[in-house]
């Protein structure tokens, strides 16, 4: 069982990559692009899966089929057809807009969202940069989305953008100061912010969803919202403002933004798993084996939110994180705070 | 030296993220027919055409979110090192925490009673 980890394949390839060049240093270095090839790998296998795995939850959930021409009876091959038929499309630029931060805003969405797959631990010792400031790091990261938003918006000359972009700012930092707040307990009861500490706290005591199941859902709820899925894709929202800041973008250009979301799709779940779930542990299989079924169920989740819930009106959706999430957090924070406290004086 | 590494190793994921657009894009530049039209390039809204300019004036409501976000964004950067050290600290930290966390609570009254948290 062992050996089946990822941890004891990425040691085998570091022994081999020695071999070869016989430099302690340059074999770090060379570890640290097979690292970032396979961080990249799993991003880009997830877009392949996920909108596949979208497409056909959403058929099984209205009883229809889904794709099912392309490759075979259950369409397997349908995101390679979307792909190749993406590529092959005009760039259309739109007149007006602003060229260069036109053309950089699905270029910079793609930066934070790969970025934080650095700090995922994803199994014992596989972990691109395992830093102590993880969780900080992480927020400081995912933030940073809401700019390519907004300058899509902006730069694209047309009112459905513009007021997409609006909102996307509006929305993305309401449901940041709750996220921030609920992960607070988790760092409370750890003593760390480094991410295999996390896994590890959750290992040696219980998943922390039974510790801190408000923050649980609070994180949840905004984790949907910072992703723009269903309750809270206002910043799209293909049937009144056709897109959103996408609404100008076409071809591979979109396919980027598309890449983004999906990379999102997977990282939310990636961190739920980590904070609330206990990250790659669980009992007899090899921990990359439980990792992946817990961030897949938790995938699974968010596509079934998506298509249960109707969608919110904004000023509904921005009070409901104000008034009634954050203040949530906050209490669940202070109960935390002496629940940790008392653990700690009768220890 | 670890630390130096796994910082550098971001660096380095951060040069390959923004260069992996541009990679992505160039088959597509290289595929792709072009026939502009003046149509293609009109501002799209269903069909319709777009009457006005487009960057007008928009809700005060959403800069008032950013504000309130921008104060509650800043509380983070404290929370978060005080939350590392509170097993530590003891005492002292839990009644810091209620001092802290009683302002911040307040600040937040205060905006709602205000009708910042409500859309005008």
């Amino acid at each position: 069982m062992e050996n089946l980890t990822v941890g004891a394949a990425a040691e085998w390839i570091r022994s081999v990559i020695l071999l070869i060049l016989g430099n302690e240093l340059l074999t770090d270095v060379v570890m640290k692009f097979v690292g970032l090839g396979a961080c990249i790998g799993v991003i880009l296998t997830a877009a392949i899966v996920l909108t596949y795995a979208e497409r056909k939850v959403c058929a099984f959930m209205q009883v229809r089929l889904g794709p099912n021409r392309v490759g075979g009876r259950f369409g397997l091959l349908q995101p390679i057809a979307d792909m190749l038929k993406l590529m092959s499309k005009e760039d259309i630029i739109p007149d007006g807009c602003d060229r260069i931060v036109w053309a950089l805003s699905p270029m910079l969405l793609f930066v934070p969202s790969a970025l934080i797959y650095g700090l995922f631990p994803f199994d014992e010792g596989v972990v691109f940069a395992d830093v102590n400031v993880g969780v900080f790091l992480l927020l400081a990261i995912s933030s940073q989305s809401v700019l390519p938003f907004l300058m899509g918006g902006y730069a694209s000359n047309s009112k459905y953008a513009f007021i997409g972009g609006m909102r996307t700012v509006a929305q993305m930092l309401s449901y940041e100061a709750p996220m921030v707040f609920s992960l607070l307990g988790v760092v409370m009861i750890t003593g760390s912010m480094r991410m295999t500490d996390i896994v590890a706290a959750q290992a040696e005591n219980v998943w922390f969803v039974l510790l801190q199941p408000i923050a649980f859902i609070i994180f949840i709820i905004s984790a949907t919202a910072e992703t723009n899925r269903t309750p809270f894709d206002l910043v799209e929202d293909e049937s009144e403002i056709v897109a959103g800041p996408f609404a100008e973008y076409s071809g591979m250009r979109w396919a980027l933004f598309f890449l983004a979301e999906y990379a999102n799709l997977l990282s939310i779940s990636i961190l739920t798993t980590t904070f609330f779930l206990g990250g790659w542990h669980g009992p007899f299989l090899p921990g990359v084996f439980w990792f992946w079924m817990k961030v897949l169920f938790m995938v699974f989740v968010f596509m079934w939110f998506r298509w249960t819930f109707p969608r919110t009106r904004i000023d509904q959706m921005l009070s409901f994180s104000w008034k009634v999430l954050l203040p949530l957090a906050l209490v669940n924070m202070m109960f935390t705070g002496i629940g940790v406290y008392v653990w700690r004086s009768m220890m | 030296m670890k630390i130096m590494g796994d910082f550098g190793g971001l660096g380095i994921f951060f040069v390959v993220t923004l260069i992996f657009p541009i990679t992505a894009l160039i088959p597509a530049f290289l595929l792709q027919p072009r026939h502009p039209t003046k149509q293609k390039g009109i501002p799209y809204e269903c069909g319709v055409d777009t009457i006005g300019k487009t960057y007008v004036q928009y809700r005060i409501g959403y800069f008032l979110y950013a504000l309130i976000f921008l104060v509650f964004d800043i509380e983070t950067v404290f929370l978060y090192p005080w939350a590392v050290r509170f097993g530590a600290l003891g005492l002292f930290a839990l009644l810091e925490m209620f001092l802290f966390l009683g302002i911040l609570g307040l600040g937040l009254w205060y905006a709602w009673k205000k009708g910042a948290l409500s859309w005008k």
